[in-house]
């Protein structure tokens, strides 16, 4: 059974304090708690794509980062992380490490390294099998660069290059859906979450992902304050927004089989997730009651999609 | 005992990785290093390596690979050519300021555009700067033994740098010579065993790698890789007289042929050399006192070494085999040229792009050379084309 | 051998390497804050909540899985715990009053 407080005091945190990420972002929480997913006597190598994560955890002669830990640029996480699998592999193939020690491979890497830049290279690795888990904390922009547009922002955001303009009203494009696409690969483990309810789905999917053979995929949702434009405080608060209006459904494919692991009760329309952001903002204007509509039509879209599919393969 | 064998370019060098047996092997096919990977994977699938072949789907993941293995603990090779190697251009660059004795076979070839998949030197060139050693190869024969001296030289602690293994396209690549292999357990011996200091592997100490690298550090990690690459050059030539005990075939940073007095010389890489002592041979029949300075060692580049070889010819041709498309001659040329002008050598010294997209570089081409060196009136047109159709 | 701004490149790591695992707690983030969280003993429940949420790692669990005071060494102020607290056991103050 998930107890969130024998897991933090028992678990120490593999990564530590003195990182420069910005005061209240979503994602420092989410990668420690992951790593705590791992077993004590388990060693982790991290490869890391380059972004905010990378450049405030790792800033030369300072690491955050108490397992091994490699970053080598913006796109190539996974393929960098499948070299240093392949090592392992052949290196306990010759009996050149312990065989009864375990080394976990886990990539971290945000939206811009993962949906954009580093799809190509994640995708080669996931179909290759590399036994290892790629963590995507999605913020929904480029925010390390000053929070450009990205395939994982959501319809209308204004971001600095799909401002909210008086001709064209932020970013025109869905968001792509990246946890689908990687279901696609025909992984043993895809997996959808958020920090949310103390971290149970989190945790227990992170456990799941890290100690399944093969190549797994997690998405995880990493709110930024700066980004998303809400107060710093209110982390935990977009977080639930983001589940209970079904914006970021918690689901997991194991084998091809949909679980949603989570099901709102009662499911809150999508502008209560939208309304605290700054970047949704122009939506709510007069006039624009349209735009808030075609979001809602989008979540409902895909959550429909989404329980059928879940029944479909549970049949 | 030496096996006699003949053997093509690409199967020389896939022999050589196989005799080295490395832990990790990472490539994607482009023509023509293409069969370098196909070979290899045969090997790894028949068991007959202990290699994990990584069958990437990029280049660029090629070269990623090759970091995460080798910063891993892990010995990584990987082959390829033209933009495959523009491709992991990004990653060219990490690999040798991450400090990872990477070896590459690089098969050259042009780089696009227009595409072409035949031989030039312009891949190779545009990464010449990137922190790598790079070997350049004259025969099927050159290559092999370059691949077998490379990881001495690139993991040395003093070097500790990634080094590219080049040959010509097609040219040597692809064409079937008499090759002297050694034996798989005396490349063993003479390679070694990989031991890094430190590595992600080693759990007892986790490190990281990769920072980011900010205003007070970079300069002096930059400083370092200059550092090594300096090392680079003793540590080649004490390989080379290791390689020389093992087979008797001798290496130096770069082969002269009949330099002792040449008066009019040709420098040039890979293949091309072998024409140019072809010509050489029938020149000096009829009293023509013609030599040749082929590289070897591109990088680090023999600047002062150059300079006194080429000291007492009467006129210089450097020959690059890439297209210049500036107005201050080609790679080869500025790097020669201006070892020169450093140590005081004043020759006069003309530029020939040649060769390029695999146009045939015939005898008579370079007759035409060692003709323009002994009838050379002026400087006022140093940059020439070799083999160009003109009006 | 300790790195800094000074360090002459003959001593620096070679490729950048950080060879002390997880040395960042030697660099105090706490000067970053404008607000302060206080942490009110006598009102928490020990539940669980506020601890995983922090970004900083700034507050302590011990063995017995209690919360302790605040590490203001790192804690950025960000407010995340005060907000998540069921029991209003942690306040925001404005720094330095």
């Amino acid at each position: 059974m998930y107890n969130v407080k024998e897991i933090v005091a028992n678990r120490p945190s593999r990564f530590s304090e003195g990182h420069r990420m910005c005061a209240g972002c979503g994602a420092p929480p989410v990668a420690r708690m992951i790593l705590r997913a791992v077993k004590p006597e388990d060693h982790v190598v991290v490869s890391n794509a380059t972004g905010c994560m990378e450049v405030s955890t790792c800033i030369y002669p300072y690491t955050s980062w108490t397992d091994s830990y490699i970053h080598t640029a913006f796109e190539c996480a996974a393929s960098t992380e499948s070299g240093v699998e392949a090592a392992y592999k052949s290196l306990k193939k010759q009996g050149k490490l312990p065989e009864d020690e375990n080394t976990k491979f886990i990539c971290f890497g945000g939206d811009g390294g993962t949906y954009d830049i580093g799809i190509q290279a994640l995708s080669g690795a996931m179909e290759r099998g590399h036994d290892m888990t790629y963590v995507c904390y999605d913020n929904g922009a480029y925010m390390n660069t000053g929070i450009q547009r990205s395939s994982a922002t959501p319809q209308f955001a204004d971001t600095t290059t799909s401002p909210a303009g008086s001709v064209i009203p932020g970013k025109m494009q869905v968001r792509k859906d990246l946890t689908e696409i990687m279901v696609s690969h025909h992984l043993p483990y895809v997996a959808q979450t958020a920090a949310y309810m103390n971290f149970k789905d989190l945790y227990e999917k992170a456990e799941k992902a890290i100690y399944t053979k093969g190549a797994k995929f997690l998405n995880v949702l990493s709110p930024c304050p700066r980004g998303w434009g809400y107060p710093t405080e209110d982390l935990m608060k977009l977080n639930k927004l983001a589940v209970e209006t079904c914006y970021w459904p918690m689901y997991e494919v194991e084998n091809g089989v949909y679980h949603i692991t989570y099901k709102p009760a009662k499911k809150l329309p999508v502008e209560e997730f939208l309304k605290p952001q700054k970047r949704f903002k122009h939506m709510f204007k007069p006039g624009n009651e349209w735009m808030i509509e075609k979001f809602q039509e989008e979540v409902d879209k895909r959550w429909n999609e989404l329980l059928a599919k879940e029944e479909m393969t549970n049949k | 005992m030496s096996i006699r064998e003949r053997l093509s370019g690409n199967e020389a060098t896939a022999f050589a990785m196989k005799q080295i047996n490395p832990d990790v092997v990472a490539a994607f096919p482009i023509t023509p290093s293409t069969e370098i990977p196909q070979y290899f994977s045969t090997y790894v699938d028949n068991g007959e390596v202990d290699t994990e072949f990584v069958a990437v789907e990029s280049e660029h993941s090629a070269m990623s690979a090759c970091i995460g293995a080798e910063a891993a603990g892990a010995r990584a090779m990987t082959a390829t050519s033209a933009n495959g190697l523009e491709y992991m251009w990004e990653m060219v660059q990490i690999a040798s300021s991450m400090r990872l004795p990477i070896v590459m076979a690089l098969v050259n070839r042009a780089i696009s555009g227009p595409l072409n998949i035949h031989s030039d030197h312009s891949d190779a060139m545009a990464v010449r700067d990137s922190g790598w050693i790079m070997l350049f190869s004259e025969t099927n024969q050159e290559a092999y033994d370059n691949m077998i001296m490379a990881h001495r030289i690139a993991e040395n602690k003093d070097v500790l740098l990634p080094i590219m293994v080049c040959q010509d396209g097609f040219i040597t690549s692809h064409s079937i010579e008499n090759i002297e292999l050694i034996e798989t357990e005396d490349v063993r011996k003479f390679v070694g065993t990989y031991k890094p200091e430190h590595y992600l592997l080693d759990r007892k100490n986790p490190i990281s790698m990769g920072p980011m690298d900010l205003q007070p550090y970079l300069f002096e990690h930059k400083r370092q890789q200059w550092e090594a690459m300096k090392n680079a050059k003793q540590v080649i030539l004490d390989v080379a007289k290791d390689f020389e005990k093992l087979t008797g075939r001798k290496y130096d940073l770069f082969e002269e042929y009949k330099m002792e007095d040449a008066e009019y010389v040709i420098v040039c890489m890979n293949s091309t050399a072998g024409t140019v002592k072809n010509v050489i041979d029938r020149l000096r029949a009829n009293g023509v006192k013609a030599g040749l300075l082929k590289i070897r060692v591109f990088r680090p580049f023999p600047v002062n070494e150059i300079a006194a070889s080429l000291s007492k010819a009467k006129a210089i041709a450097v020959l690059d085999k890439t297209p210049i498309l500036n107005l201050t001659g080609g790679p080869l040329y500025e790097d020669v040229t201006s070892a020169m002008f450093v140590q005081n050598v004043n020759v006069p010294t003309i530029n020939y792009s040649y060769g390029i997209g695999g146009r045939d570089v015939t005898e008579k081409q370079i007759e035409i050379v060692y003709n323009d060196l002994q009838n050379l009136k002026d400087m006022s047109n140093p940059f020439r084309f070799l083999g160009l159709k003109s009006k | 051998m300790e790195i800094n701004k000074n360090t002459p490149w003959q001593d620096m790591t070679e490729g950048g390497v950080i060879y002390d695992a997880g040395n960042s707690k030697t660099f105090k983030t706490g000067d970053w804050r404008s607000r302060k969280p206080v942490f009110d003993l006598e009102k928490c429940k020990q539940c669980g909540m506020c601890f995983p949420v922090c970004p900083e790692n700034a507050i302590p669990v011990n063995k017995e899985q209690k919360r302790e005071d605040f590490n203001y060494d790192f804690c950025k102020g960000c407010g995340v715990c005060s907000k998540v607290c069921p029991f209003g056991a942690i306040t925001m103050k404005e720094e330095g009053k």
